[in-house]
């Protein structure tokens, strides 16, 4: 029973938090965020490095590892709150691995590992998938509808571009008629892509919470650092509660994915409820520790919070996560017990 | 990244269910005595296979077990509801204590009755003046022939009333600076000096006791630790006493979830969409809990030492009980005020969670400026 990352792993993190820091200053991300738009160059560096491919088969041009992996990097991701089409073109490949036809899988996962192409998930309710991220500039969408599931190529889909508070990422809401069933079941995937965006909230968290302590430090009001108040440092030792259940909750998920895969259910929906509800109070406890400034367009924080809060809405929200889990752990499905 | 036992704890686990299969002693009896008298033999059981003391040193009748162990033990004695243990203070900090700072002596005098549970432990700590701020305690150790002189008052004090042993701290040095100048010693109870004075608690049980010192007498070789050394010891008193808990209460809140999906069930909500949030929601606390848990583990194994973040589980597990209880009550309709209910009982008694064994505030303030680094309050 050990939680230690292995020395690939660690390595996977240090990387990702040093290119990341280096490529990405905060005047670039800022300029990117209020464009709308995402850089060219970096996603060539990221697909480069492996990291659209990293839980993809080596026989697709991927590097082979596994879910903890991805979310040791997707972490790192949300810590750095990249602009970038990254989760979801990853979620396409998922989706496309665990559930494609032999003919799917030939076609988009070398491209998808490559970075050449970029993929994304929709969600579909009647009849179209309201809020699909990156879907704009998509070679390849996955529509889901339940149990059921669909590939659908760019050119045969309608895309209409939605606005949302997070100005770091793209979406659109997207109908198509008619594209290429999967061939499997898409659950296992939908539940790594879960897994995925769990880790994108805690690498939010944690830097939402870095930001209200080193604040907390250097503020001063009445003569002191305003961390010497309980009523600030009492909310900082909340969000390292919460960040690090976050973190728990997530790799042990992640874990089940790689080695006990009849238990993923169960603990994608408790790290996508929790790092959601941590990755909304992280953020919005650490505006409250800026005071004023935290408020402003001027700050990042909002960047961070926006993209918190929106990604918990993402594939089940935590009220959907927590119905799932009554009903796994023990209250069986709503329905049938509400006779 | 491992989350899978090893073929050796694998094996431990097997042993160990093997044996609670033939000596588990079933449900404990109503009644403070009766229950006493019942967790003391399980003790004795367990002790008598090397259960009780499994952490310690073989020479002193434990196993020399690993944390790993310990954790698989607490998680399987909590799965199989076994009944705790009698002489609790003895064994998770007493011993322990013993163990780390004691003298040969010291080893051999107190170890083994703790483990058979010959002699209860208690731990005399808090007073009516110092409780978070334990350093300011105010009972007085004075020098005496071969020994010293104890006056003062202890409140809160578990076990006292059966207690052979009490681990007390006193002033032995009212000039030295607040932290410096206590020291721990092991002191007699069965003396004339000391009186021991029930307190009824919320839930209506005298579970604690006020202690009453006057001249009562420790001899010196009754010091642990060192005069002036106290405070050192006391701390890793506490520090042993939070993180070795985390095991067990995460189990027993485990246990006690699937009785409350079983009391929904009974109540018939279990389609009820906001019961459904809130068990939902106290499973996957309960679930982060354990996980923190075993992450803390890795952590200890890496440095050795509980570190300051020791203190989230506790202040974790004291919220997540607290929830769960409170839904246990609002599950029940009119029968949750009933006073001859265990879940009932439960619910009072879970309010002391965040105030025993150190409050959830002065946990956060560990945490706040050990963990992260904040600014000390003045
Ligand atoms: C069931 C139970 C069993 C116990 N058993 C034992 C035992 O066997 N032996 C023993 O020695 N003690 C025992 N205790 C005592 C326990 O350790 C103390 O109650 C605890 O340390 C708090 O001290 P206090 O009660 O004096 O509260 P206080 O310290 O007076 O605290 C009152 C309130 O003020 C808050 N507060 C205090 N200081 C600060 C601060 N710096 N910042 C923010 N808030 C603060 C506290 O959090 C609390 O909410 C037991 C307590 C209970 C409830």
């Amino acid at each position: 029973m050990n939680f230690d990352f292995t020395d690939d792993q660690q390595a996977i993190k240090r990387t990702a938090r040093d290119f990341l820091a280096d490529r990405l200053k905060p005047e670039r991300r800022r300029e990117l965020a209020e464009g709308g738009e995402y850089d060219q160059g970096l996603w060539r560096e990221m697909a480069g490095l492996g990291w659209t491919g990293i839980h993809l088969s080596e026989d697709h041009g991927g590097l082979g590892l596994g879910a903890v992996e991805l979310a040791i990097l997707t972490e790192e991701l949300g810590y750095a709150l990249v602009p970038s089409p990254f989760l979801a073109s990853v979620a396409a490949s998922l989706v496309v691995a665990h559930a494609g036809s032999g003919e799917q899988r030939s076609r988009w996962l070398s491209r998808l590992a490559s970075g050449e192409a970029i993929g994304t998930v929709g969600l579909v309710t009647d009849g179209a998938a309201p809020l699909v991220p990156d879907a704009d500039r998509a070679d390849v969408i996955v529509l889901l509808d339940g149990l059921s599931g669909m590939v659908v190529e760019a050119g045969a889909a309608e895309i209409e571009p939605q606005p949302t508070i997070d100005s770091t990422r793209r979406f659109a809401r997207v109908r198509a008629a008619e594209g290429e069933p999967l061939a499997g079941d898409p659950l296992p995937a939908l539940d790594r892509i879960e897994v995925a965006l769990a880790a994108e909230l805690v690498g939010i968290a944690q830097r939402a919470m870095e930001m209200a302590v080193a604040y907390a430090k250097e503020r001063e009001q009445f003569g002191r650092p305003i961390g010497a108040y309980q009523a600030v440092s009492h909310r900082c030792a909340q969000m390292l509660l919460e960040t690090e259940s976050a973190r728990s909750a997530t790799l042990y998920a992640a874990w089940t994915a790689d080695h006990e895969p009849e238990s993923l259910s169960l603990a994608a929906s408790m790290a996508k409820a929790y790092a959601a509800d941590a990755g909304w109070r992280v953020t919005s406890s650490s505006l409250q520790v800026h005071g004023g400034i935290g408020f402003t367009w001027e700050h990042d924080l909002h960047f961070f919070l926006k993209r918190a809060r929106t990604d918990g809405h993402l594939f089940g929200s935590p009220r959907s996560h927590r119905e799932r889990v009554a009903e796994l752990a023990g209250l069986g499905p709503l329905g049938l017990a509400a006779s | 990244m491992d989350l899978t036992l090893s073929p050796q704890e694998e094996s431990f686990r097997e042993e160990l269910r093997a044996w609670l299969a033939i000596n588990h002693p079933g449900k404990e009896p109503e009644g403070d005595e009766a229950s006493f008298e019942f967790r003391r033999d399980w003790q004795r059981r367990l002790a008598a296979d090397r259960w009780a003391g499994l952490s310690w040193p073989e020479q002193y009748g434990g196993r020399g077990a690993t944390l790993v162990e310990q954790a698989i033990f607490n998680e399987e004695l909590a799965a199989a509801r076994a009944p705790s243990m009698a002489n609790v203070l003895g064994l998770l900090m007493g011993g322990p204590v013993v163990i780390a700072h004691g003298t040969e002596e010291q080893k051999e005098r107190y170890l083994g009755p703790i483990l058979n549970a010959d002699e209860i432990w208690c731990q005399g700590f808090s007073e009516p003046e110092s409780g978070s701020d334990l350093a300011s305690l105010k009972t007085r150790a004075v020098r005496s022939d071969g020994g010293w002189v104890v006056t003062g008052q202890k409140v809160w004090t578990t076990l006292a009333e059966r207690a052979k042993w009490c681990m007390l701290v006193a002033r032995t040095d009212p000039d030295a600076p607040k932290h410096q100048g206590i020291t721990y010693f092991v002191m007699d109870m069965d003396q004339e000096a000391v009186q021991v004075r029930p307190l009824v608690q919320i839930t209506g049980e005298p579970e604690f006791n006020e202690l009453f010192l006057e001249e009562a007498f420790v001899p010196d070789e009754n010091v642990v630790g060192g005069t002036g050394n106290g405070w050192g010891v006391a701390i890793t008193t506490l520090m042993h006493e939070r993180s070795g808990i985390a095991f067990a209460l995460q189990v027993q809140l485990k246990v006690a979830l699937g009785e409350l999906i079983d009391l929904i069930r009974e109540q018939g909500l279990e389609g009820d969409p906001i019961v459904r949030q809130r068990l939902g929601q106290l499973y996957i606390e309960a679930e982060t809990l354990r996980l923190n848990a075993w992450r803390g583990l890795t952590q200890i194994m890496k440095t050795g030492m509980p570190g300051p973040e020791g203190s989230l589980p506790k202040w974790q597990w004291s919220d997540i009980n607290q929830a769960l209880t409170e839904l246990s009550m609002d599950v029940r309709g009119l029968e949750a005020p009933r006073a001859d209910s265990d879940w009932t009982y439960r619910f009072l008694r879970a309010r002391a969670n965040s105030i025993e064994g150190g409050t959830t505030e002065i946990l956060k303030n560990i945490i706040a400026e050990r963990v992260l680094g904040l600014p000390r309050m003045r």
